[in-house]
């Protein structure tokens, strides 16, 4: 049998890398946009540039995963959406994120108000802290992982992530301004 | 440490991965692999239609950039860097065009080599 050439195993490749991450990348572009219908316009431009690139960030990545890199672009690509637009995200997520996201049908009732002061929290972060969030718990990425994403050290990134959780703590937490 | 574990849980439940849309999944598939394929077709017809027409022997080797090692994508490159020194050097269109066809088949003559030039 004749093995594949380059450009088809090279095809091949790709393929699989969109298969395992389609869902890290819309994730993440829903959390970041706000919306569903710019969140596949994300999706859509990522894997595009991603594919013209990819042959030299296989090459240059040393064999290390290749989600920071592509969700390094997603994050690029949302910056120039913000950057072109002039927009920033549509507050709140509504409550159709708590509906769409693979929640038990029990957990969505008794801790929806409860996710949903979460997520307004979250927006109210800095973008670095909220993308951060986004990429740990979202996406599931480790401190180095996202250190690679975000272009920042491990250190940085730990600290980052703990800042961010403790001023989201504190503001879902803070108590409601006396009327 | 369980309070902050617990508003871990709950940010990782507010933030639980969203699926992407079954028609966007559709839609990138057939994106990519019509974007691989054309990448492929466009290759082929450029070789089939620059060894017929003429016009095609000066547009860019954009398919060639595919990755491809045909003689063909070769000979007009390199004919069409000829053509541009020579266009550097002043002369009419009339003897440009001479000069790229002359060049085109001393290029394709050297890639097929002596003895099947002679054929």
């Amino acid at each position: 049998m004749e093995p594949p050439n380059p450009k088809e195993q090279l095809d091949r490749e790709f393929s699989d890398l969109y298969r395992a991450h389609l869902r890290d990348v819309y994730s993440y572009a829903y959390y970041r946009i706000g919306n569903h219908h710019d969140a596949e316009d994300l999706t859509e431009q990522t894997f595009l540039q991603a594919y013209r690139h990819f042959e030299r960030a296989q090459r240059e990545s040393d064999g290390r995963p290749l989600r920071p890199w592509l969700i390094r672009i997603a994050h690029n690509l949302a910056a120039n959406y913000y950057r072109d637009r002039s927009r920033k995200p549509q507050t709140p997520i509504d409550d159709a994120t708590v509906l769409t996201a693979p929640h038990t049908t029990e957990s969505l009732v008794e801790g929806r108000e409860e996710l949903q002061s979460i997520i307004e929290g979250i927006e109210q972060l800095p973008d670095d802290r909220r993308e951060a969030l986004i990429m740990r718990f979202a996406l599931g990425m480790d401190n180095r992982e996202i250190a690679r994403a975000m272009g920042r050290s491990d250190g940085a990134t730990k600290v980052l992530l703990h800042r961010a959780t403790k001023q989201l703590e504190e503001i879902v937490v803070r108590p409601e301004p006396a009327a | 440490m369980t309070q902050a574990a617990d508003f871990e849980d709950l940010l990782r439940a507010a933030l639980a991965p969203v699926e992407p849309p079954a028609d966007l999944s559709t839609r990138l598939e057939t994106t990519l692999s019509n974007l691989t394929e054309l990448a492929a077709d466009e290759l082929e017809a450029w070789e089939l239609s620059s060894i017929r027409d003429p016009r095609n022997w000066m547009r860019p080797a954009a398919a060639a950039v595919v990755g491809t090692t045909a003689g063909v994508a070769l000979v007009a490159v390199r004919a069409r860097r000829r053509g541009k020194a020579r266009q550097a050097q002043g002369g009419n269109v009339l003897d440009l065009a001479e000069g790229t066809l002359r060049a085109l088949a001393d290029e394709a003559g050297r890639l097929l080599g002596p003895d099947q030039r002679s054929r």
